[in-house]
């Protein structure tokens, strides 16, 4: 089925007004020998009824397992309402609102959207989103290029506790641009970058350091000194923050004397569901004296020619569509539609709710630790505050235990084997407030089994 | 049609370039090119002291449907900058040729000013453009 | 009366209290230093007043299901229930990124199969899904032939050339990837100058980026020509497939002799515009490009189905997104894929043409100026309204917003650059004749009004929920967040 509305009578009419016999004959520019034969890979059509039971047989072979992986994507309760709202056809069938006239829905709500994301962060802008949390990175280095006037090395330094998958989206992305992005190396007792070890860097020309809060460990960084020490030598700080923490967690314009400078992040936490990590969207918010370096879409409020409030694009210059070659970035789609998402769900929770799902994230991810490091051979790894995840380190191989824990319907965290080998066998584990205390209890008794018939084995 | 003062000099990019009494030069965009851009909204001049090559872009020029680059007619070292442009962009619509001036500059080889367009080349260069 | 900021409605304690979570131990392990002293300014709303303000705000929206949306270049077609509601099945939506091949089999056979119909349709050997919109794909096709000159020792090639009529994301990804942009013109009848091709490849020439058909809505005739300039040059050809709609079933990129080519699966392939994104922009390769594409991949090991990464791919250009693109998007495209079938591809270019062509000759039949009057329309078209802009100072821009009060989305105004006060109009084929009718219609009765009563047509839109706004004032009056007025 192709939704093609056309009766014969219709066709008839149509070809005659345009004066040709068959619908072929308008494809009659097109050099016959480039005509398509036939697509025999491509399988004969589905009707809904069958396209219905082959996805539902799809997904019922994958099932729902008892999920206590974090690594970038978080499970949060979703109200209702979040998605109801964001599939209604005004919202998921609208294009990007270039016509402010037929797109104030839009683009008051990317208003609103902006508005709640700049405070959460503690920043005065934000644009209208980025793709994901790891290309936001790779566009925060970028815009640090353009912004830090004084710095001319285009060196970014990004302690190996930022997400291993940012780390490499920031490479394969920016160095093209000549930015060359250097590591710095955490403590190995305290999973977190040791702000001693940047004195090799000073009298260093560096434009930018990047800072993820929690880290990718969980684990919770110094970024008051680290923000500190970048600022008195006109570096950057660019933060990478979970968004769901900052209901808790002191926000980046607030990080040392002066606050970040850029901060992204993953704004998936925010009613946006796991679905395999994407669509999710990126966020990026700044200060205002940074605002034409930031790419991507930017809605401001004006007045129409009556005098009556309404919402437009604004700063469109720097972007693809008019500055073409010399734009702030090629970004044309982003990510609307999980935004809307997003911004439904603050509404909702508001910074109280935020704040409680933050806490109880916290509170059950402590619940997890206490109860797998009573666990023969399990031990934490580090001996710092975390948020939410934690490191834990076996006393075997990770891989099998893993894979005995699938066998009973349980994801036990994430191998930190193939990204961070020097740590020996190490998980990273994660509870949000989904997870019960029987989930918890669950985890904790096939983990026990696993590593005894591990030992035995 | 547009304005094209006779005792200025011009650039095929739509600058203009006037001789001050002390030797530097002043320059800014023309009336056809403000008027192309429509509304200014937001206008960056480059900083006392900077040297630019010639040809080279030095300041910028942003309308709301269009930003261009603004390039230095002959090379040199910047001597000022037009600061009211950062609080009113409008100047440069309202009066390209005086209030609305963007910067000037110590041409590093005042020779080389006679090469510029005179007003007829310039004129003749809008009508050959459909200006 | 106007919806207020939604912070307008908030009262102290409010929110949707039923769905926070009840217990909210203390989090006394967080040093005190790095814990938020205050809280941060979020709407304090009900859950019933939220859903009220976000649904009187969607109902100041067009959109494709209750509006004509005849964009050009963004093939606004209908996006069927079908594909939402079964990519949003609990199982695909609770899938976490990293789970286990083990637990991942269903959804991974839907990617695998996505690809190879992909691969069937555009001609091409290899696919990747990860980058995350069209410009995104851009950028990896780019980057790819970047990757396979180096690999190649040939450090020279770094100019990208582009016709002038390219859409912005175009130049603006070759500087993204480090090359130098070449413009090259266009000639009168649309297609690329072929002397000026000649002229503009060397030693130093990367690619060319095209779009076929291209941007101005007619097909590049002699596109086995460009490409045998262009490979000849040591040159690759790069496809942006924003206009496959026009082609899809009757020819394919890889026989017209393109290397790499993006695909928007947001526009080809039907998956929602939502506002703005999330779009989807798969790269496909000929066999010399395969080994840089862009990871994580779908691979087959015997029946099961697993991720290819950095060890299996060594030459790519690596990663492009946190983890493999956008997910919940491929699902909706698979779903498309799969009801249109083989058959339905073929169906989509068929009537996309007759309907493009059905309303340029009645357009024109009607007095309206063709930009390529003796082309056939592809799936789109252009009609200039110079005449109506220089007799009565009527604009492109006039006429798009007088359209709106009639019921009609604008077709696309601001580009190509190239034709000076074009409506670029692509009607895609689920749009039914009475549909193309009506908006012919409204063209007409623009028209005569734009004669008879200029000044309301300027004065457009009248019956929006806003006229036309100050953009001027936007840009020099920022006011990107709201901030609570001073008591």
């Amino acid at each position: 089925m192709a939704f093609i509305p056309h009766t014969e009578k219709d066709v008839a009419a149509m070809l005659a007004a345009i004066g040709v016999e068959r619908i072929d004959q308008l494809f009659d520019e097109i050099p016959a020998n480039l005509r398509v034969k036939s697509l025999a890979g491509v399988p004969v059509a589905l009707n809904e009824m069958e396209i219905g039971r082959l996805m539902s047989a799809r997904a019922r072979q994958d099932g729902r397992p008892l999920c206590f992986i974090g690594a970038g994507a978080y499970e949060h309760h979703i109200p209702a309402a979040v998605w109801a709202i964001t599939t209604r056809g005004e919202f998921y069938s609208a294009y990007t609102p270039y016509q402010a006239e037929a797109s104030q829905g839009t683009l008051q709500l990317l208003y609103e959207y902006q508005t709640m994301i700049s405070n959460l962060t503690g920043m005065q802008v934000s644009n209208a989103s980025l793709y994901d949390g790891a290309s936001a990175v790779a566009e925060a280095s970028l815009m640090a290029v353009r912004a830090n006037r004084k710095s001319k090395s285009q060196r970014i330094l990004v302690p190996t506790t930022v997400h291993p998958h940012y780390r490499r989206v920031a490479t394969a992305t920016a160095s093209n641009q000549g930015l060359r992005f250097e590591d710095v190396p955490y403590g190995a007792t305290e999973g977190r970058t040791l702000v001693d070890a940047l004195a090799k860097y000073d009298g260093q020309d560096t434009t930018a350091i990047v800072l993820q809060q929690p880290n990718f460990f969980g684990v919770l960084e110094e970024v008051d000194a680290i923000t500190d020490w970048a600022h008195a030598r006109g570096i950057f700080v660019i933060a990478v923050v979970n968004p769901t923490s900052l209901a808790l967690l002191k926000p980046p314009g607030e990080w040392g004397a002066k606050g970040a400078d850029i901060v992204v992040g993953e704004g998936q936490p925010l009613g946006v569901p796991l679905s395999s990590g994407g669509p999710y969207f990126g966020f990026i918010t700044t200060r205002m004296e940074y605002v034409r370096q930031m790419p991507g879409r930017i809605v401001g409020r004006t007045v129409d020619l009556n005098g009556k409030e309404g919402f437009t694009l604004t700063l469109q210059a720097r972007e693809q569509h008019i500055r073409r070659a010399k734009a702030t970035s090629n970004i044309c789609t982003n990510q609307g539609l999980l935004v809307t998402a997003a911004t439904i769900y603050m509404s909702l929770m508001g910074a109280e709710g935020l704040r409680r799902v933050a806490a109880a994230s916290h509170a059950q991810t402590r619940e997890l630790v206490t109860a797998l490091t009573r666990i023969k051979g399990v031990r934490p790894a580090f001996n710092t505050p975390c948020f939410h995840e934690s490191v834990l380190l076996l006393d075997r191989p990770v891989a099998p235990v893993l894979k005995s824990l699938e066998a009973q319907g349980v994801l036990a965290g994430f191998n930190l084997a193939d990204h961070y080998p020097e740590l020996g066998p190490a998980l990273l584990v994660c509870a949000t407030e989904t997870k019960t205390a029987a989930d918890i209890d669950t985890y904790a008794r096939a983990l026990t089994d696993a590593m005894k018939a591990a030992r035995a084995a | 049609m547009s304005n094209v003062p006779a005792d200025l000099k011009y650039t095929r990019t739509h600058e203009w370039v006037r001789s001050l009494k002390d030797g530097t030069i002043e320059i800014g965009i023309t009336d056809h090119a403000q008027h192309s851009l429509g509304d200014l909204v937001f206008v960056e001049v480059p900083e006392a002291g900077r040297q630019v090559g010639a040809g080279e872009p030095c300041a910028v020029v942003e309308s709301v449907k269009a930003a261009s680059d603004v390039y230095a007619p002959v090379a040199g070292e910047v001597t000022a900058g037009n600061a009211e442009l950062a609080t009113t962009p409008e100047l440069i619509n309202q009066d390209p040729f005086g209030a609305g001036w963007m910067m000037r500059l110590k041409p590093a080889n005042p020779g080389l000013l006679s090469e510029l367009m005179t007003p007829q080349e310039y004129a003749a260069l809008l009508k050959a453009e459909g200006g | 009366m106007r919806e207020k900021v939604i912070f307008e409605y908030s009262h102290p304690g409010r929110g949707a209290t039923d769905q926070w979570p009840s217990d909210a131990p203390e989090a006394t392990d967080i040093p005190d230093a790095l814990r938020r002293k205050s809280a941060p300014i979020l709407p304090e709303v009900s859950e019933l007043e939220t859903v009220r303000h976000f649904t009187r705000l969607s109902q100041l929206n067009f959109s494709i299901d209750t509006h004509f949306y005849p964009l050009g270049s963004c093939t606004m077609k209908y996006n069927p229930k079908a594909c939402n509601q079964y990519a949003m099945l609990p199982e695909f939506l609770a899938r976490h990124p990293l789970a286990p091949e083990s637990h991942s089999q269903g959804f991974l056979t839907c990617m695998f199969e996505l690809q190879e119909m992909l691969k069937e349709v555009t001609g091409m050997q290899g696919v990747s899904l990860t980058p995350m919109a069209g410009a995104h794909g851009e950028f990896a096709g780019v980057a790819m032939i970047r990757a396979y000159h180096r690999a190649r020792g040939d450090l020279a090639r770094n100019e990208i050339i582009v016709p002038e009529a390219a859409h912005g994301t175009n130049p603006a990804t070759a500087t993204m990837c480090g090359c130098v942009v070449k413009e090259i013109a266009v000639d009168a009848d649309g297609d690329v100058d072929i002397e000026a091709l000649k002229a503009a490849v060397g030693p130093k020439t990367a690619g060319i980026m095209l779009t076929n058909p291209s941007t101005l809505g007619v097909f590049e005739r002699r596109i086995e020509e460009v490409a045998r300039i262009v490979h000849a040059a040591g040159g690759l050809l790069y496809y942006d497939g924003a206009n496959l709609n026009a082609i899809l079933g009757k020819v394919r990129p890889g026989d017209m002799g393109f290397d790499v080519i993006h695909m928007n699966l947001h526009k080809t392939f039907s998956t929602p515009h939502g506002g703005g994104g999330p779009g989807a922009g798969a790269v496909g390769v000929s066999a010399r490009l395969a080994p840089f594409l862009p990871i994580p991949i779908v691979g087959k090991d015997g029946d099961k189905y697993r991720w290819l990464a950095e060890t299996d791919l060594p030459q790519s250009i690596g990663r492009l997104s946190a983890f493999m693109g956008n997910a919940g998007v491929l699902l909706r495209a698979y779903i498309y894929m799969r009801l249109l079938g083989r058959e339905g591809m073929s169906q989509v270019g068929d009537f996309a043409t007759l309907n493009a062509n059905y309303m340029l000759a009645r357009l024109t039949q009607a007095g309206f100026e063709a930009a390529y009057p003796a082309r056939r329309a592809s799936h789109e078209f252009i009609i200039t309204l110079k005449k109506q802009a220089r007799e009565l100072n009527i604009s492109a821009m006039d006429f798009a917003k007088r359209l709106l009060d009639h019921g009609f989305h604008a077709p696309t105004t601001y580009f190509p650059l190239l034709v000076p006060e074009c409506l670029l109009i692509e009607p895609t084929e689920t749009e039914s004749k009475d549909v193309l009718d009506a908006f012919i219609d409204a063209m007409v009765h623009i028209q005569r009004e734009a004669t008879e009563e200029p000044e309301h047509v300027r004065g457009a839109p009248h019956t929006m929920p806003v006229r036309r706004l100050d953009d001027v004032r936007a840009a020099k009056q920022l006011d990107l967040t709201w901030k609570p007025t001073a008591a």
